[in-house]
């Protein structure tokens, strides 16, 4: 059965006001196409949670869908500030008014953990971080118990079971068994903790394609709900093999989101102004894509599975 | 005489090396021997790759965003370039890089930078004033805190500034020698941790290592640097080794491997 749905059918259907919505992906493979279609549909309410916000959450929480963060990096890679977030986080020097958005904040391993943890159908992950810092004092969720098997102790992270996940991938069949490579950030760990899965890919292939590589396929049809075919649908978040991250959008980013009224601006232009990411795309332009494209190829050696009859 | 000196007592020439040159030398020189580093964005990047190049080439690098064995044919301007996945020995989840790889206790040095850092190398990476009204926000722990306990040892790389250099730190992301040596092995022992903590602090000025009592104690001024200045720049009085050394200048070598190999652009070291 076919789970292929347009972008637009996708989102209206597996993303709720009030959902907590996991789009994740560590720098690489990071959903940006999805993230501008909850914007455009107007969502509203939501709970956002990655382990690091990017520049996708700041155009999210801009556009004024979140209400709260889940995360344990805020920041812009290699740049600086999220300023549309800490718009929403400091207190104005002037001491003006300022609709605070909740935080809840966690360390990268916390996150997986969280994840992973809801995947598992399990009560907590233990770890070992936390321990003499103030990030439990910050967020009560992060709670010490004491090894049943000795004296140590270690913290809980509690289960992360968002309601919709949505990764990207570099291909997918159309029942949605998935296969990705490069980064694989806990893409896994955040589908699997899902209730609704979202994958949106560069290319829908054949079953066989699958079934001729099955140690790469990361995420089952079992558990997905959609399958969006969206080429650059990352953009300006990268896709190992197909495009480079769009380094110069993220620098300036920056400058465009340190006033709201640039950051709207941008998001009337870039987001509001198309009717999906092909447009987006098209807007984008040919060179900007050509100069995106890996300076070369670097095919992985094939392996050899057998036949067993 | 060091260039650094020469430019600051009015001399024609422009410094031969600039200070994030200098900084990028020092942290690499003190890789020396190590195995398995894991690599932060900027700075630490350069250094950990001009040490694979220069005095540690067996160094493995380690990418929190899951690469192992990283060899980047460019400067990685993310921690999740895709040049860091290409050639490298394994692409793993960041389950298995945090649980097994770091917890696991298989990394050497962890880099860490740091907006605050106290005299025991504890260090603040989340806000600056109180944290349900900070002043700023920081981006937070992101892999700090997990580093600071699982590395087997943290290198710091930063600016030191009065701001940045302080008596008391205003959070406590990831933990160094807390209070004090005593207290850090202990609670590193009873708690079975695999780290040691921090061991090297690698500023525009110096190089700190830490002393009997966990404490960060001033080891090497880099050419050109002064007390003064150093102390200047700092929220105590720090100790300082005697003899106290001066870094040894960049070599050509180190220099032309950062500005011709692995930052032509100078997006890092200008």
């Amino acid at each position: 059965m076919t789970k292929v749905a347009s972008m637009r059918d996708a989102v209206a259907e597996c993303v709720r006001d009030g959902d907590t919505v996991a789009i994740e992906g560590f720098t690489h493979l990071i959903c940006f196409a999805a993230g501008h279609e909850i914007i455009r549909q107007h969502k509203r309410d939501l709970t956002l949670a990655r382990l690091t916000p990017d520049l996708i959450y700041d155009q999210m929480v801009a556009a004024g869908v979140a209400r709260k963060l889940v995360f344990s990096w805020l920041g812009n890679p290699g740049v600086g500030g999220l300023h549309a977030i800490r718009r929403r986080v400091e207190a104005p020097a002037d001491g003006g008014a300022f609709e605070p958005l909740e935080l809840e904040e966690y360390s990268h391993f916390g996150m997986v953990g969280r994840y992973t943890a809801g995947a598992s159908n399990l009560p907590f992950f233990p770890l070992r971080s936390y321990f003499e810092t103030d990030l439990p004092k910050a967020n009560p969720l992060i709670r010490p118990i004491r090894s049943p098997f000795g004296e140590e102790t270690v913290y809980a992270v509690p289960p992360l079971k968002p309601d919709v996940t949505i990764v990207h991938a570099q291909r997918a069949d159309a029942a949605g068994n998935t296969q990705m490579w490069g980064l694989l950030g806990c893409q896994k760990e955040a589908a699997f903790a899902a209730d609704r899965v979202i994958v949106v890919v560069e290319e829908l292939v054949d079953e066989s394609v699958v079934r001729a590589d099955p140690n790469r396929t990361v995420i089952p049809g079992l558990i997905v709900d959609a399958v969006v075919v969206e080429p650059w649908g990352a953009h300006p978040s990268y896709v190992q093999g197909a495009y480079d991250r769009d380094n110069h959008f993220y620098r300036d980013w920056d400058a465009i989101s340190r006033e709201a009224a640039s950051t709207q601006q941008w998001l009337n232009e870039w987001v509001y102004g198309v009717a999906g990411r092909a447009e987006y795309v098209e807007k984008l332009g040919a060179e900007r894509l050509a100069g995106l494209k890996p300076s070369g190829s670097a095919p992985s050696g094939e392996v050899d599975y057998g036949v067993y009859k | 005489m060091s260039a650094l000196a020469a430019g600051a007592s009015g001399a024609p020439n422009p410094p031969a090396f600039s200070k994030s040159e200098m900084m990028i030398v020092a942290a690499a020189r003190e890789l020396a021997g190590q195995r398995v580093c894991f690599v932060g964005v900027g700075l630490p990047n350069i250094a950990v790759n001009l040490a694979r190049l220069t005095v540690a080439p067996e160094l493995e690098l380690v990418y929190e965003s899951g690469a192992f064995g990283a060899q980047p044919a460019r400067l990685p301007l993310s921690i999740g370039d895709p040049t860091i996945v290409t050639g490298a020995t394994a692409a793993v989840s960041m389950f298995e890089l945090f649980s097994f790889y770091l917890q696991g206790g298989l990394v050497d040095v962890g880099f860490l930078g740091a907006a605050q850092i106290d005299r025991f190398g504890n260090i603040n990476s989340t806000v600056i004033g109180d944290y349900d009204h900070p002043k700023t926000r920081l981006p937070g722990s992101g892999g700090a805190c997990e580093i600071a306990i699982n590395a087997r040892q943290v290198f710091v790389i930063m600016r030191q500034s009065k701001r940045s250099f302080v008596e008391h730190i205003d959070f406590r992301t990831s933990p160094g020698n807390l209070g004090g040596a005593e207290t850090a092995a202990r609670i590193r022992k009873e708690q079975g941790w695999l780290g040691r903590g921090p061991s090297v602090v690698v500023t525009d000025l110096a190089i700190y290592h830490f002393d009997e009592s966990g404490e960060m104690r001033l080891d090497s001024l880099h050419p050109g640097a002064t007390l003064d200045q150093v102390r200047e720049t700092m929220g105590w009085q720090p100790k300082i080794a005697e003899p106290l050394a001066t870094t040894p200048d960049p070599t050509a070598e180190e220099m032309r491997l950062i500005r011709e190999v692995l930052d032509p652009e100078g997006a890092y070291t200008k």
